[in-house]
Parts: C-alpha cells; sequence; structure tokens
C-alpha cells in the first residue's frame, strides 16, 4: 500500500504524477528530453537511453521503472526483450555496440557513487566515439534514474506484475514519448 | 577538471549552461520543490536539500543549498552545520526531524521507508503532500548530486562565493538565477579551470 493516499487506479510513477501535477510536468519533460526527443548529430537512439534508463533501474531494483523502460527499449526499432533482459545482466557480453558499452559502465558509476567516474571511463567512451553531449547525456539519464527510482520506491506505490500492461506502457511511451499522461 | 568542456561556471551551472533543454525542467522542479508556497517554509526545505546533498558528499551542493537555507533562517549557520552532523540534535522541529529521517532513507533507497517512518511523520502533523515532497526532494537531489560530481564539476572550496549566491537565490529563485548562467555572469562568478 502506498505510503500516502495515492490514487488507487493508477500504477507506479503515474500515481505520483498525478497526486502533485505540479512536479509532475518538469518531470515528464526531463524524461521526454533525455528519453525520446531526437539527439544531435548522431547521437544516440533513443533504445540506447532507454537501455541506460532500464539498466540503472534495475541496479536500483526498481521493479517499475526497469520493466516498463525496458518495455519501451523492446518497442523502439532494433530492440527486444531479450536484449533488454541481456544489458540488465551483463552488459558487457550484450549485442549492443561497443560505444553504449562503455557509456553503460560510466552509468553505473553514476548509480553506484559518481566521483569513481574516472578520466579513463571517459577516455574509452571517446575511443568507442562517444561526444561530449552523449557522455552529458548518459550522466544525466543515470542520475535522473536515481531520482525517478527513489521516487516511486520511496512512496511504496503500486506496481503491479501483469506483463501486460508494461508492454502497453512501453508501446505508448516508444511511440509519443513522456509529455502526455499514459492512457491506461 | 570536468570529464567534458563546460562553460566556466561552478557546480551545476556549468552543465545546465552546456545543455540549456535539460536545464530547463531540472531549474523549474527545484523551482516548485523548494520555493512555491508550501507549508514547510522554503529554509525547512532547503534544509532537507542540504541534508541528502551532504549524505551523499556533494560539496557544491550542500554548500549552495546550506548557504540558500541559511539565508531564509536569519543567517543561522550553526543551524544548518548541526543538522548536517546530526539533525536529531538540531533545534528544528520534531515534524522537520520526522521528514529529515524519512529523507535519509530515501537517499539510501527508497525501499527502506517504512509504514513506521510515515506515521511518525504524521503524528507530528505532517500532511500527505508534506511527506511527498520530502520524498521527490530526497530523490531530486540524488539525482543532482549526481549530475554535479558524475561530471567531476568545478567546485570552489570558498565560502564566501557560496554565501553571496546562496542570498542571491533565496532572494529571486531558481529559474531567475539559472539566466546568469547564460547571460553575463558576473566576472567573480568565473572561475578558472
Amino acid at each position: 500500500m502506498p505510503h500516502i493516499d495515492l490514487p488507487s487506479h493508477l500504477p507506479g510513477i503515474a500515481a505520483a504524477f498525478a497526486f502533485r501535477p505540479e512536479t509532475a510536468k518538469p518531470m515528464r519533460d526531463l524524461a521526454h528530453i533525455l528519453l525520446f526527443e531526437p539527439g544531435a548529430n548522431g547521437s544516440l537512439s533513443s533504445r540506447d537511453r532507454e537501455l541506460i534508463a532500464s539498466y540503472v533501474s534495475s541496479r536500483n531494483n526498481c521493479f517499475f521503472c526497469k520493466t516498463s523502460h525496458g518495455a519501451a527499449a523492446a518497442s523502439h526499432v532494433g530492440g527486444s526483450p531479450e536484449l533488454v533482459a541481456s544489458v540488465c545482466t551483463d552488459p558487457a557480453t550484450a549485442d549492443v555496440s561497443d560505444k553504449l558499452k562503455a557509456l553503460l559502465i560510466i552509468a553505473a558509476h553514476v548509480q553506484g557513487d559518481p566521483k569513481t567516474v574516472s578520466p579513463e571511463h571517459i577516455a574509452a567512451a571517446r575511443a568507442e566515439g562517444a561526444t561530449d553531449l552523449e557522455v552529458h547525456d548518459t550522466v544525466l539519464i543515470a542520475a535522473a534514474f536515481c531520482m525517478y527510482n527513489r521516487y516511486v520506491d520511496g512512496l511504496a506505490t503500486l506496481q503491479p506484475r501483469e506483463p501486460e500492461m508494461y508492454e502497453a506502457m512501453g508501446k505508448q511511451l516508444a511511440e509519443h514519448g513522456y509529455r502526455q499522461p499514459a492512457t491506461h | 577538471m570536468p570529464h567534458i568542456e563546460l562553460p566556466n561556471l561552478p557546480g551545476i551551472r556549468g552543465p545546465m549552461a552546456f545543455r540549456p533543454e535539460t536545464s530547463k525542467p531540472l531549474n523549474e522542479l527545484v523551482e516548485v520543490l523548494l520555493r512555491h508556497p508550501n507549508s514547510l517554509t522554503q529554509g525547512e526545505r532547503e534544509l532537507i536539500a542540504t541534508y541528502v546533498s551532504s549524505q551523499n558528499n556533494c560539496h557544491y551542493c550542500q554548500s549552495i543549498h546550506g548557504a540558500i537555507a541559511a539565508a531564509h533562517l536569519d543567517d543561522d549557520e550553526e543551524l544548518v552545520k548541526s543538522v548536517k552532523q546530526d539533525f536529531h540534535a538540531a533545534s528544528v522541529s520534531p515534524k522537520l526531524k520526522a521528514l529529515l529521517n524519512i529523507a535519509g532513507k530515501v537517499q539510501q533507497d527508497g525501499k527502506n521507508v517504512t509504514a513506521e517512518d510515515v506515521q511518525a511523520a504524521r503524528n507530528e502533523g505532517a500532511t500527505d503532500i508534506e511527506i511527498h515532497d520530502t520524498v521527490l526532494i530526497a530523490a531530486a537531489f540524488c539525482m543532482y548530486n549526481r549530475y554535479v560530481d558524475g561530471l567531476a564539476t568545478f567546485q570552489p572550496q570558498d565560502p564566501a562565493l557560496y554565501r553571496e549566491r546562496g542570498k542571491m537565490v533565496a532572494r529571486n529563485g531558481y529559474v531567475a538565477a539559472n539566466l546568469t548562467n547564460v547571460v553575463a555572469p558576473e566576472p567573480a562568478e568565473l572561475v578558472s579551470r
């Protein structure tokens, strides 16, 4: 049961967003820019950015976020539930680019202790072609999911276990982004 | 030295100027959480932000929010220090202590917050919205702190710099203060890398 009186028909972060629309707006805008809007020249695909979000949420053990963003990653071009599972289990052996692997290492350090991100981690990502903007966005996606995950779990929101709900949510997010409230 | 090529500004102001698109919602969120009318005072909310930043060991965030808190609290820097060191012994209300306890749990892991922690806050008069905002302030500072440290931003040591900017932000707010990140920063605020 949620710690406060949240709308009971909405799952996870949707309930908290409905409870406090004033804070929901910038939180939705931030996710929309980081995960959905096209990146600059040669920047990370939405699939890759959703994989970073799922990976960080998985490390924070937030069921709602890792499942919904995993479903969004799977719904984007080139995504699949198997790919999401392999990234969350062991990015080093997952079927993703070497650039994304280097960025996932940076994301993991931001999730744990951001002071452990080293110049060597950054140089490794650059050697695979990562730009300053991609490094920036990786750090901010990882940091932002340390917020979203804590928000969802810290209020003890309802986190249903039905995979169908997350599949529908993932499709909606992959197609329409984060600015509009989800329709379910 | 920052991990990426950032504008010559301290702390979060560097990456905010680097990426104005994301700085907009980041500033709007902190403006709603820490500035908008609320049953928790601005000083109390800044103390929560300062405490969480101190638990995350983020020098820039705990210094600037500590300075903003002090500016709201009759310049009482000792009170800010005592909240960071041991809030149980600080001269703040029992309600704020119960909320700081919740914030400390969120900083570690959202799942650590128990029904008893929430009940204890309610017993001291905390409302649902105050509990919500405490959880979100704590969660949000787990983001801001990681953003600032994860990019290895420049973080000045001189307390006078934070004191001065803290008074300005306490007076004008975050959205207004953010304009100084892109439009003619004062020379004293420019730092060398």
